[in-house]
């Protein structure tokens, strides 16, 4: 990569970082709350996109996952009055040892496999999130999860969720980039070839599985104080789906697709809605195009454009 | 380094993208006193209780085409927004009709799930929030929003209270319940539960099945087999017309007399019933076969209008719409000021409305007729309810003392108000 295109680099980083510092002054608090969500499920996608875009395995219940970190955090909250700094450790600790049973049912499979038996455990929570009303309140949800002291206006809360979602991409980015990133891509491309090569792919799945439980589990927590609350209808297949949709929409592989594809979906749920009343029949047009006509996504096809309108594309970038 | 610019600019260009989409604010802009009456409305109109949410809709819609657009001399606005059944959705949608349409109140919306989901927003807001339809007990009882009224609306335990000593009166002393899993289910069976076991009746079992419950027949047989004098069931949406006729099917209704919670028989779903649902009894807050003028002058008017009955959803936004309308017009078109606003529909009462006379408790839930109702086919063919006794000014207390009563817990699977 030349100097010249870095420079540029820079220079739209800067541009970019210093409008989402300003969007809570540009806008109105009802889009600073929009791009808030945006961003929260952009980190899920994210999440999603690990297992399903880099390592090939993608999970079809990860709502739940998201659901249990903000669960997790509402019922210390709000039922077990705990402080917040051992709430938002205790729900990621749990997020975590579910995720690990999860992991371990589910590394000993692949593919369409995989979709299914993920499927299925975002089901089991689902299930529990109706009927352990002790814990869940079940239908009615839990009410009341607080904030903490220092995010409790919409602009404090969106510096908050901007810093935890950019420090979280910058991880995510560190390791996709990391020899463990680029054994998972070798797992995706060819499972039986990295396990003669000497790889523990079974351990690998289930470190990629623990890492994107990790980030579904803080973009619940983010979730779970955005909203104050939380209820089955959070956590079940609908939500779940939507995730993967937001993955396949954006580009799997890269790690900025999903967050475009969280983009696409926020907006479409929140603002095509507020004029057209059968938005969810726009939404499933766009996903049939996209599968028809950009399988890699908007980043894939975006790169493909950029590559045949000027022939500068470089293949170390495709992999993103 | 420069991999990481490359990466952070992807995000925040997506942030770029969408925040800019958003700049145009809607609906936006300076509030004059003189200007219209602007309203939030919360209803699903997509998903899966889409059919009750278009209820609501016609109901508030059939009241402005009757009376005009207009309260006083101030022009009225309603900005509707599809919840789609999301309680998260609800509350960007309340947000949005807060913080850009800057209406002057909200109605709605429609599950409690979304009711609960909007709670502790709106009650930071401040803005007044009318709840027609949304009937979680503790919203007017344990966990109460000072800026919320449930106009024209009900908790969901009241009109079964008086249901549960009607059923002792009518000489049953051993009843099995059959509900639905989920707190409003627990809510209804409760209020039936606790008053028939006050009065001296045994409740010999309680059964309890999920939401979307696909087919009913290992409950058939369990209930066969208990000696009861009578059934109480509360199922709602599809499951009702499913559980009226498997009841039918497995000969149950010739063998125990059935006792419907309000929305098993609600008209919004006797439209999909057939000849198995006549004759069967339930207790509700509103009857569309009540033979009162007020109710039988809008029943009248929905079935031109729409060529259907009215369901209680149509009918509570149709009497919240003229509660509000006639609370504002006597207190001289104010809406700017929430606090004047809460007390003008606060100190509202309705001496007759599609729902029967109304007035708020002091807790903000309406103390309103109970009615006892049952299925009837009418001469153009159409099932309807019935009245068949009517209760009286009940309140989401009914006969205890609010103070004591709110010494218990709500009513949930744990706890039914049995005598022990």
């Amino acid at each position: 990569m030349s100097g010249a295109r870095a420079r540029v680099g820079w220079v739209l980083v800067a541009l970019v970082a210093a409008f989402a510092l300003a969007v809570p002054y540009l806008t109105s608090s009802f889009y600073t709350a929009l791009v808030t969500q945006l961003l929260f499920f952009g980190l899920l996608a994210m999440s999603v996109g690990l297992l399903g875009g880099y390592t090939g395995l993608m999970p079809m219940g990860y709502a739940a996952i998201m659901g249990i970190g903000a669960y997790a955090l509402g019922y210390l909250i709000t039922r077990a009055h705990a402080p917040m700094g051992i709430a938002i450790a205790g729900a990621i600790a749990i997020a975590l040892v579910v995720t690990l049973a999860f992991g371990l049912m589910a590394i000993r499979t692949s593919g369409i496999f995989f979709s299914m038996i993920t499927l299925a455990q975002g089901m089991l929570v689902w299930g529990a999130a109706y009927r352990w009303y002790q814990v869940t309140g079940a239908e009615n949800g839990l009410r009341g999860i607080e904030r903490p002291f220092f995010a409790v206006r919409y602009y404090e809360y969106y510096y908050l969720v901007l810093a935890v979602v950019a420090a979280s991409a910058l991880v995510l980015w560190l390791i996709v980039r990391s020899p463990f990133g680029l054994s998972l891509q070798g797992i995706r491309e060819s499972e039986s070839r990295m396990r003669t090569l000497g790889y523990d792919v079974g351990l690998h799945k289930l470190i990629a599985f623990e890492v994107s439980g990790f980030f579904a589990a803080v973009s619940g927590l983010l979730f779970g104080w955005y909203n104050n609350f939380i209820s089955p209808a959070s956590v079940g297949l609908p939500s779940s789906a939507e995730a993967v949709f937001m993955v396949i929409l954006g580009g799997a592989g890269t790690l900025l697709g999903p967050v475009l594809g969280a983009a696409v979906v926020v907006f479409a749920k929140n603002f095509l809605s507020l004029y057209l009343s059968r938005w969810p029949t726009i939404m499933g047009l766009i996903f049939i195009l996209a599968v028809l006509f950009a399988r890699d996504g908007l980043v894939g096809t975006g790169r493909r454009v950029a590559i045949a309108a000027g022939g500068r594309g470089n293949k170390t970038t495709a992999v993103e | 380094m420069r991999h990481i610019a490359r990466f952070l600019a992807f995000p925040l260009a997506a942030v770029l993208a969408v925040a800019s989409c958003g700049l145009p604010s809607p609906g936006g802009g300076v509030q004059q006193p003189t200007g219209p009456i602007r309203i939030g409305l919360l209803a699903p109109i997509t998903g899966t209780t889409a059919a009750s949410g278009t209820d609501m809709l016609n109901g508030w819609n059939l009241y402005w085409k009757v009376n005009g657009i207009k309260i006083g001399a101030r022009e009225v606005q309603t900005f509707h927004e599809d919840t789609g059944g999301d309680p998260t959705v609800a509350l960007t949608k309340a947000r949005l009709l807060i913080e850009q349409r800057q209406v002057h109140f909200i109605l709605g919306p429609l599950l409690a799930s979304e009711g609960l989901a909007l709670a502790d927003y709106i009650k930071g807001q401040g803005t007044p929030w009318f709840l027609p339809v949304v009937s979680a007990d503790d919203l007017t009882q344990r966990q109460r929003i000072p800026n919320m009224l449930r106009v024209a609306g009900w908790s969901s335990s009241q009109p079964h209270h008086p249901f549960g000593e009607y059923a002792y009166e009518q000489g049953y002393r051993k009843i099995v319940t059959i509900c639905a899993d989920y707190a409003f289910g627990h809510e209804v069976c409760g209020g039936f539960s606790h008053t028939f076991s006050d009065k001296g009746g045994q409740i010999v079992a309680q059964l309890w099945n999920p939401l979307g419950t696909p087919d009913f027949s290992s409950y058939m047989t369990q209930i066969r087999g208990i000696t009861a004098d009578a059934v109480f069931a509360l199922q709602v949406g599809a499951d009702s017309p499913r559980f009226v006729r498997q009841w039918n099917e497995f000969g149950l209704k010739a063998k125990f007399p059935l006792l419907g919670g309000e929305v098993l028989l609600d008209q919004s779903l006797l439209r999909s019933m057939g000849p198995e649902a006549e004759g069967l009894i339930s207790a509700g807050h509103f009857a569309e076969g009540r033979q009162a003028k007020a109710t039988q002058e809008y029943v009248d008017l929905y079935l031109k209008e729409y060529n259907q009955l009215p369901s209680y959803y149509a009918s509570a936004l149709y009497a919240a719409a003229g509660w509000i309308a006639k609370a504002i017009q006597q207190s001289g078109g104010n809406v700017e000021d929430p606090k004047k606003l809460l007390e003008a529909v606060k100190s509202q009462s309705l001496d007759d409305s599609a729902l029967g006379p109304m007035k708020l408790d002091d807790y903000g839930n309406p103390i309103s007729n109970t009615y006892i109702r049952r299925v009837e086919r009418r001469p153009d063919g159409k099932l309807w309810n019935v009245v068949v006794k009517t209760y009286e000014k009940v309140s989401q207390f009914w006969n205890y003392k609010p103070e004591d009563f709110l010494k218990q817990p709500v009513y949930s699977r744990d706890y039914q108000g049995l005598k022990k």
